[in-house]
């Protein structure tokens, strides 16, 4: 029996709706309980701002592709490298670091919880040992269905069961954790080295368009019970006026779950733009966030793009390639049968380019936008828009006008006409920061249930103690002390267990990895279906019996359960 | 017994569906491997060492595995600059215990990647990697490009899994819808049955290319009439087949890497498939050879940030091939303990290098006599991933593989030995 107790920590926990109270919090064998015994380790929390451990709902930090920007990357290994230390590997790489620095540096910033947004289902093995790599956080993965041809089939033959069946199955068998679609259609026929423009054009030899897979999918998600909703990269991303692809996605979304949203839109800044070319290019992020306002069942993440470099990678192959047509530096793909793709390239956002400035300024206005903080999660799209150690100073922009206008006068002077964001005074409070850092994050997700994003009773002790005292701050002016703060926890505790303190790793930790395992119940199982089983023998290039993850690849294994009902 | 679905561990292919029939522990019967495969799984228990062995005087002795492991943790920890070296023929795990170890000893890993692939890598951190999975290839592909390779031989059973003879989605009558370019300096098996064979004078890849590049891009007014040995005109007809194809995969071997230009020539391929990307759809992939060569690269980079040639001796990962390779250190009379495991240096490195192995404290970890064995001080014997051990394997691909075990010859596992090394040598350099 391990027990802890945290003394005078300045709580904001918005699930169990606390907003400031100074508080102890007792731990005991990794949960939070009534109290402990006076014989429990003691940390002084000071009055500093205490919050449930941070979730990262979309972040690339573990795959195939991931990797894959690792290694073509040398030059990204020399920033960010770091000796061994005590427990502590040495780390490499900046915007694509390796497994450890990745979990150090979350740890660091507070983070306990990671969503990896897209794996591979061919290639999920490759995802889990990674996870194993990564100590501090708890993971979870998010299975690519973008061009699945099993789920496409099902759907252009009208078989909705058959969908949630192969969704079932699959996200069984890779031990996954919801659905991820990414550019839905578009990799599919990038196969052929073509793309889809919005929802409504038809993916080459499926018969079926994008707006089909992603209803087909949503249902599914429901049939199946799945904690998280369907997440969604939309179509068209990156272009001049794809704000109305957008839209049109949002608009056909149904209302169909009272826990939580039915879609998780992801990284809605890249999706927000307006104009008919580069020439013309514009912020639309006003309707693209009134259309959130107006329909609870959606809920987004921001995807800032910050400035400097970063390495930009995506199972959207196809838009990869033409990003690499603008910037010729260098361009990796992977596509993978039956499934999906991916493309890596590296980019480096600049102040004086105008678009880039737009961009920036996108993010920001989506969140200041959106009323509803539980709405719009605070994310990078890591490491698209920028690295994720950048979220301090994006947290200092959305509680400091004065910092954003000094940013601003630094950017491209055409900005201006461009965006809305000088207009927006908004300025948010330490609980919206909290909801969209961590406890709308785990709603979400549909993890508060097993004791993620908030410090109630028996919730799993994920504690993150910031430096940093609210009452003697003032963020809209002091924000320099905000990103300091947000940078460094004074401790990150793991499950009960301080794993750094002032920014030093304490630990070599082990994670869970959490995964969902729908049970279909009898003339379900697609795993014996003829048809399904067929597709295996002959257009995969593994068998089906090798495909399954094993039980060996999850060192801690945290299996969410489900019942589907069809 | 039959096992059924079984992976064989030996080329890049990492074929998945091989049945291997066992009685107690004799293998009677191999099905679906080529002969490479069927030899390697056939002799499953034989020319096995039967325990670690150590060098005595001229000879040698047998030693326990206590004894062994201990020597092999002792000259580790004895050395000022040990290299670790091999990895392509053993399991991820192995190669993860690997890397912590090297990273504790402030050491040298490296694995058979830099003799073989080596430039790919440095080609595609220059410019990138336009690929894809192998059944991408199979469902897909109209037009195969072998360039510097023989499959035929060395990757048996890749064009009829994956390629020529492969049927796929798009494809109902693989061999006779899909084409075949055969690119090599010799006229080998492969070629023999390639729709066009191009046949270059060595060192003349890089012409070759540049010439290709030039007419996709619509300037084959520079190109002379002949280039590397290959006239214009077939070297025009071959950019029109691959503009025209509606999906064309590029496979590549040790032929073009280790060929004049190393990696100036696999630079100028991805950018030849990149060019050709502007046109319709092209894929590049090199043909590893070591089945598990590059889960040592995936492994290496996702805990070091470096695929091969990674060096701790500063604290930090540091990566400079041409310096920190591990021929280069050897040649350079550079490390003072080696372990090898799962690799034959003995067989492929230059004279120099092995001579230096001689004179330094060399442990093999392999599970027959090898080349390498008289080089060697002590050698441990391990279970062979895919006969008696199992784990995880990287396909050419990149597709993550378990590889599994159809005997129980009592062996312990590369991961095993080495975790045990590892733990002596924690004992002494404890963090
Ligand atoms: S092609 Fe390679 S992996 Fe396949 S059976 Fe032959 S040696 Fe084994």
């Amino acid at each position: 029996m391990s027990e802890l107790l945290v003394k005078n920590a300045y709580v904001i926990d918005p699930i169990n709706r606390i907003d400031g109270e100074v508080m102890d919090i007792a731990v005991r064998d990794g949960r939070i309980v009534e109290d402990v015994g006076p014989k429990a380790t003691v940390i002084d929390a000071e009055g500093c701002l205490t919050l449930p451990g941070g979730v990262d709902s979309h972040t690339h930090v573990c795959g195939t592709k991931v990797n894959f920007g690792r290694y073509m990357s040398p030059e990204d290994m020399r920033a960010g490298r770091e000796a061994r230390r005590g427990v502590k590997h040495a780390t490499s790489g900046y915007s694509v670091p390796t497994t450890y620095a990745n979990s150090y540096r979350y740890a660091v910033m507070g983070y306990t919880t990671l969503l990896e947004g897209a794996m591979a289902p061919l290639e999920a093995r490759h995802t889990h040992e990674e996870f194993s790599a990564t100590p501090l956080q708890d993971m979870m993965a998010n299975t690519l269905f973008d061009g699945n041809w099993g789920v496409m089939n099902a759907i252009r033959d009208g078989d909705q069961d058959r969908v949630a069946e192969i969704v079932g199955w699959t996200l069984s068998a890779v031990k996954g954790f919801g659905i991820k679609l990414t550019n839905p259609g578009g990799t599919e026929a990038w196969g052929f080295g073509k793309n889809l423009t919005c929802i409504n054009d038809e993916v080459p030899n499926f018969g079926v368009t994008p707006i089909e897979i992603i209803q087909a999918m949503i249902r599914a998600c429901e049939t199946l019970r799945l904690p998280h909703s369907v997440h969604l990269h939309c179509n068209n991303l990156g272009n001049p006026g794809n704000y109305a692809c957008t839209l049109g996605t949002f608009n056909q979304i149904p209302d169909l779950n009272e826990k939580r949203q039915t879609l998780y839109a992801t990284h809605v800044q890249f999706h927000s733009y307006g104009g008919s070319d580069w020439k013309t290019f514009c912020s639309k992020a006003e309707p693209v966030a009134y259309t959130v306002n107006n329909r609870p069942q959606i809920v987004i993440d921001m995807g800032q793009v910050m400035f400097g470099k970063t390495t930009t990678m995506t199972a959207d192959g196809p838009m990869e390639f033409n990003l690499y047509r603008l910037h010729h530096d260098k361009w990796s793909n992977h596509d993978v049968e039956l499934e999906t793709g991916s493309g890596i390239i590296p980019v480096f956002y600049r102040r004086k380019n105008l678009v880039n400035s737009i961009m920036w300024a996108i993010g920001l206005e989506l969140a200041l936008l959106v009323k509803n903080p539980w709405q719009c999660m605070l994310t990078t799209d890591n490491p698209n828009g920028a690295p994720f150690v950048k979220y301090p100073e994006i947290i200092a922009l959305l509680m400091s006008k004065k910092y954003r206008d000094a940013e601003f006068a630094t950017v491209h002077p055409d900005t201006g006409s461009k965006v809305v964001l000088p207009a927006l005074d908004r300025e948010l409070d330490w609980n919206e920061i909290a909801v969209m850092t961590r406890a709308g994050q785990a709603k979400a997700l549909g993890i508060t249930g097993i004791g993620k994003g908030h410090l109630g009773l028996g919730a799993e002790a994920d504690i993150a103690i910031y430096p940093i005292r609210v009452g003697e701050v003032d963020p809209a002016q002091e924000y320099g002390k905000v990103i300091d703060a947000f940078s460094r926890t004074k401790y990150t505790i793991k499950r009960g267990r301080p794993v750094t303190r002032d920014g030093e790793i304490l630990v070599h930790g082990e994670n869970t990895t959490i995964w969902v395992d729908p049970k279909m119940g009898p003339g379900h199982d697609i795993g014996h279906d003829a048809e399904f089983v067929k597709m295996f023998d002959r257009y995969y290039s593994v068998r089906m019996s090798n495909y399954p993850v094993q039980d060996e690849y999850l060192k801690r294994s945290l299996r969410m359960e489900t019942e589907a009902v069809f | 017994m039959i096992h059924t679905d079984m992976v064989c561990p030996f080329c890049g292919c990492l074929c998945d569906d091989i049945v291997v029939e066992t009685e107690g522990n004799a293998v009677v019967r191999v099905d679906n491997a080529c002969t490479l495969g069927t030899h390697k799984l056939m002799n499953a228990s034989m020319d096995r060492l039967k325990g670690p062995i150590m060098r005595d005087g001229a000879g040698w002795r047998d030693a326990t595995y206590d004894e062994a492991i201990e020597y092999a943790a002792g000259v580790l920890l004895d050395a000022d600059r040990p290299l670790l070296y091999g990895w392509s023929s053993t399991q991820g795990e192995a190669q993860g215990l690997g890397v912590s170890m090297a990273e504790l000893l402030g050491g040298v890993i490296d694995s058979t990647t830099s003799v073989c692939h080596g430039p790919s890598i440095l080609a595609i951190q220059e410019v990138g990697h336009p690929g894809c999975t192998l059944g991408q290839v199979k469902n897909r592909a109209d037009l195969i490009v072998y360039w510097g390779c023989n499959p035929t031989e060395a990757h048996p059973r890749h064009m009829s899994r994956y390629t020529t003879y492969a049927d796929g989605f798009f494809l109902q009558n693989s061999f006779r819808e899909r084409k075949l370019i055969v690119v090599d300096i010799r006229k080998t098996e492969t070629a023999s049955i390639a729709d066009e064979f191009v046949q270059i004078t060595p060192g003349g890849d890089y012409a070759v290319f540049s010439a290709l590049r030039a007419i996709v891009r619509g300037r084959g007014d520079v190109v002379p009439p002949t280039v590397a040995g290959v006239t214009k005109e077939q070297l025009e007809r071959i950019a029109e087949m691959c503009k025209s194809a509606k999906f064309g995969a590029f496979f590549f071997g040790v032929g073009l890497t280790m060929a004049p230009g190393r990696y100036k020539n696999v630079r100028n391929a991805i950018e030849l498939v990149d060019e050709l990307n502007r046109y319709t759809k092209w894929t590049l992939t090199p043909l590893r050879g070591h089945y598990n060569v590059y889960g040592s690269n995936e492994v290496f980079t996702w805990m070091t940030g470096y695929p091969y040639a990674v060096d701790f001796s500063r604290q930090i990962a540091f990566y400079n091939p041409g310096e920190t390779t591990a021929v280069d250190i050897l040649a350079r009379k550079e490390c003072d303990a080696c372990l090898i495991v799962a690799s034959d240096p003995g067989a492929h490195f230059p004279r120099k290098c092995l001579e230096h192995l001689t004179s330094i404290p060399t442990v093999l970890i392999d599970p027959a006599r090898t080349v390498t064995t008289p080089l060697c001080r002590c050698q441990i014997p391990t279970a062979v991933t895919g006969i008696d051990a199992s784990g995880t394997a990287y396909r050419m691909d990149g597709v993550p593989i378990h590889v599994k075990t159809f005997l129980d010859l009592g062996y312990p596992t590369d991961t095993e030995v080495i975790g045990r090394i590892f733990e002596k040598v924690q004992e002494v350099r404890h963090p």
